[in-house]
């Protein structure tokens, strides 16, 4: 965010340099942009990479194993140039990945890439609908509790809130397990597919739902949509319940303002009192809330992927970090990152988009 | 007042609806041809088989590769051929002659030749991976890999050993992983820069085993088709699917749905839980893996052999197997694991006891205990066993701090010689107590120059000449009778006269469907086998 900020502020030097020509505004948010992002891939590799470096673990040894001979580890220790002081690796990696090569995983024995490209998509598709999840039950949701602040309805979005914000994932996944796929039998067990659908659709985006939407394959698509019910209920209900306590937290204070006590003695209709008037002033506020939600569910939730088999980005990169496989850790973190500043943007657009002052 | 709470009830339900989970029943039960199981597999690095050497890939590969010399899933306790038909042994025991059996085939469709053998470990040794050790003990390099390994005017395979060693330990390291014999047109045909198809063999397979791989999603599952050109003919079942379920807890619940035929990795509590469950049965599989205690004996006290017996009267033995081990863990106290060549049915000479344990502190000098910490790895069984020793030696007056750590810290630690004393494990390389005698027992260099950080004795700062000297002896002997015999006293010297106390050895439970006959799991972690599944 402190970057995006600094080079918010330079971005409104430069565009408001007062000329007022368009390819100049044009051209400075492009460059805003990309003086954002390569601050941000900066700051990430760097820090990965050093946190890589200085943490107890030894790369070499995920690499030949703790029963390797003296000059088997050497060898690998030498190739993989740590050798040289800890600069010049980085900026050896640094030209690595600017070349467009994230390197090769060590737990995996892929190109890195070809392995984010995978795995990213698993994450991508779970905490997008989780997100929508928690955002179409959390808002109204909060909305309601505020504006029946103290009754009944209220008492239940805060519980609700509560419970989902400190039931312990792992519990709760289990639980659902438990419920809906032993007990019920409503839902399947683990894992993104049953393994005989596996391969049936070709990849193109590494969506499940997307690709077998593409390949006209419904009996795939509706198996794959049954796994994402029971995960994607329990990131959701995480996002839910933080969306639905920043809604009714946002909307309390803007029912208090004398504003809307003017818009109720003109005589609008409360509909239109809560929902344009005070709901518009916390759309800001909600953007960002929302737009963090998904960024953090975009990091993959280690313990969903853990209970529920998921082969996301959560998982990969902690099994990378255990097993100090740092071309892995870093290519994870860089779309991780990638994430986070997009979905800034993305935010910013939204704010100018809803809120007139913003623009 | 327009916003009603009805109309607000009414939008949350149709919202309920709209996003209403898909309801599709769970499968009752796994297809006739097919094995699923699943476990833990995060640990897959590569499947060539002159690298690989991880649980995981040991197993894949002993299923996918036929080795030179086998133990065969019908009698785990007996070397065999594998792609060698026979074998001749020189009369100084320096050259093994193998005849290959005909009419083999790769999954490829090529056929399996002397060359392919020859190639495939000259392989090992040019790649000079960690597992190639199991073969340059044998004075083979990459240097003189055209030398010592040759084929034969009548096209047979010759192997000259350079260094002294008995043929049989030979004839067992070439039943290892690096054994595997792959098919060198196809892996050739694959190469890179001269890199003798070490990158495209990693995730590709170039076997003649009963499987050959298919896929390797890494963290998600691996495939594998049944050869039905196998020389013990076509395995039972058409395909083997293992699916990563690290959760045992989640692995339980598919088992327990019929979604899966074997849960490999359950805790033992996942076990107890399913102990009685109809249509589920529990198998006990005893294991070659060891948990054993090692002192490192730079520590003041910890280099004290006094020290090093109170240390082995003061483990709650029986406490611990029957309790939090129960089922999964016995007793077990010296260096080679029963159940295989050359192991000894000697019963627990050592048990708890605290009086003679204080006896012996006070005779090194060290009454009223000591301070000390116990490196241990930070999952489970590992911290359970490292609070009982933690409480035990508490009693004796012994102060020790428990640093659980994950493996990537620990391991480096313990090949520096940086920890105290230290929880581990250890499981053979190959069914020969050489594999285990080489490390737990030969130390031929302990300066801290010579480096030799995968043996274990070096790792503790520990040689003892007269162990060193029966290690090379039972190592090079080549009468076998004579040679197990060595080996029985080197254990029970070792026993009671090294840093290390051996507590348990390992005994994996696997839960299945009653309906799943003939999967073997051996005492090796590369010796699993599926080809005489049934269901």
């Amino acid at each position: 965010m402190a970057v995006s900020d600094a080079t918010d502020g330079a971005a409104a030097k430069l565009g408001g340099s007062g000329r007022g020509s368009t390819l100049l505004r044009i051209l400075g948010s492009i460059g805003r942009i990309l003086l954002t992002l390569a601050l941000t891939f900066l700051g990430l590799t760097a820090i990965t990479f050093v946190i890589g470096r200085v943490m107890p673990v030894d790369p070499v040894l995920a690499i030949v194993g703790d029963r390797a001979p003296a000059h088997v580890y050497e060898e690998v220790y030498l190739q993989l140039g740590l050798d040289k002081p800890i600069i010049v690796q980085y900026f050896n990696y640094l030209g690595e990945i600017l070349s467009g090569d994230l390197g090769d995983s060590i737990t995996t024995s892929r190109p890195v890439m070809e392995d984010l490209l995978r795995f990213f998509p698993a994450t991508l598709e779970l905490a997008t609908l989780a997100t929508l999840l928690g955002t179409l039950f959390g808002i109204p949701m909060g909305v309601l509790a505020a504006v029946y602040q103290g009754r009944m309805i209220d008492h239940v979005v805060r519980v609700v809130g509560l419970i989902g914000y400190s039931v312990p994932v792992f519990w709760l996944g289990m639980v659902g397990l438990l419920v809906f796929y032993a007990k019920l039998q409503w839902l399947p067990g683990p894992g993104r597919l049953e393994f005989y659908y596996d391969g049936l659709v070709p990849t193109v985006t590494g969506l499940l739902l997307v690709d077998a939407a593409i390949a006209d394959n419904w009996t795939v698509f509706w198996n794959a949509a049954s796994h994402l019910v029971l995960p994607v209920s329990i990131l959701g209900a995480y996002a839910l319940a933080y969306i639905a306590r920043m809604t009714r937290s946002f909307m309390l204070d803007q029912l208090r303002q004398e504003y809307v006590l003017t818009a109720r003695v003109k005589g609008l209709s409360e509909r239109t009192v809560i929902w344009r008037h005070a709901f518009g002033n916390v759309l800001v506020q909600l953007i960002t809330i929302i737009g963090l939600t998904y960024a953090s569910l975009l990091e993959g939730s280690v313990l969903t992927e853990t209970v529920f088999a998921w082969p996301g980005i959560g998982q990969y990169i902690t099994n990378s970090l255990f097993n100090s496989d740092m071309n892995a850790v870093i290519g994870g973190t860089i779309v991780v990152g990638t994430c986070f500043v997009g979905i800034n943007m993305l935010s910013d657009a939204l704010y100018r988009l809803v809120d007139p002052r913003a623009r | 007042m327009a916003f009603t709470w009805k109309q607000a009830t009414r939008a949350l339900f149709a919202g309920t609806i709209l996003s209403a989970p898909v309801v599709l029943p769970a499968m009752a039960e796994t297809p006739a041809d097919t094995l699923i199981m699943a476990m833990r597999m995060d640990d897959i690095i590569t499947m060539d088989p002159a690298e690989a050497f991880e649980l995981t890939t040991g197993e894949i590969n002993a299923n996918v590769y036929d080795r030179i010399m086998m133990y065969e899933p019908e009698d785990l306790t007996t070397l065999t051929g594998g792609v060698a038909e026979s074998w001749e042994i020189s009369d100084d025991g320096k050259i093994i002659t193998f005849t290959i059996r005909e009419g083999l085939t790769f999954h490829s469709g090529n056929p399996v030749r002397a060359e392919d053998v020859a190639w495939s470990l000259q392989r090992v040794l040019q790649l000079d991976k960690t597992p190639a050790f199991i073969i340059t003990q044998f004075g083979w390099s990459a240097d003189n890999a055209d030398e010592v390994i040759q084929l034969t005017d009548d096209g047979r395979v010759q192997v000259t050993v350079v260094e002294d060693f008995s043929p049989g330990l030979v004839l067992n390291a070439l039943s290892a992983g690096i054994g595997s014999v792959v098919d060198r047109e196809l892996v050739l045909e694959h190469e890179v820069d001269g890199d003798l198809g070490y990158e495209w063999l990693a995730t590709n397979s170039a076997g003649s085993g009963a499987f050959s791989l298919t896929q390797w999603n890494a963290n998600e599952s691996v495939i594998m088709e049944a050869n039905p050109d196998y020389r013990h003919g076509a395995p039972a079942i058409d395909r083997v699917i293992i699916r990563h379920v690290p959760e045992p807890a989640a692995q339980r619940l598919l088992l327990e749905q019929g979604d899966i035929d074997i849960a490999r990795t359950l805790t033992s509590d996942q076990i107890a839980g399913l102990e009685g469950t109809e249509g589920i049965v529990i198998d006990d599989h005893p294991k070659a893996t060891l948990y054993y205690l090692a002192a490192n004996a730079n520590h003041e006290a910890l280099g004290n052999p006094l020290v090093w017996e109170a240390l082995r009267y003061l483990v709650d033995y029986d406490g611990m197997a029957d309790t939090f081990l129960r089922g999964q863990f016995t007793v077990h106290q010296t260096f080679w694991p029963t159940g295989l060549w050359g192991s000894i049915d000697d019963e627990p000479v050592y048990q708890m006891d605290l009086e003679r344990a204080q006896e012996l502190l006070a005779e090194a000098g060290y009454p009223d205990g000591f301070s000390m910490t116990i490196d241990s790895l930070n999952t489970s069984p590992y911290l359970e066993i490292a609070q009982s020793v933690q409480q035990t030696l508490g009693q004796a007056g012994i102060e020790a701090e428990i640093i659980p750590q994950d493996g990537s810290a620990l391991w480096p630690k313990y090949r520096a010689r940086r920890h105290e004393l230290i929880l581990a494990r250890w499981s053979p390389d190959y069914v020969d107590p050489h594999s285990n005698a080489d490390s737990f027992a030969h130390n031929p260099d302990n300066s801290e120059e010579a480096q030799l950080t995968g043996v274990l004795a070096w790792r503790n700062a520990w040689a003892n000449d007269e162990i060193n000297a029966l290690a090379v002896a039972a190592r090079n002997e080549i009468d076998l009778g004579v040679r197990a015999d060595l080996y029985a006293d080197l254990q029970r010297m070792h026993r009671d006269d090294s840093p290390f106390i051996v507590m348990f050895q390992q005994n994996e439970q696997i839960a299945r469907q009653e309906n799943v006959e003939g999967f073997v799991s051996g005492p090796l972690f590369d010796l699993v086998f599926y080809r005489n599944v049934t269901k």
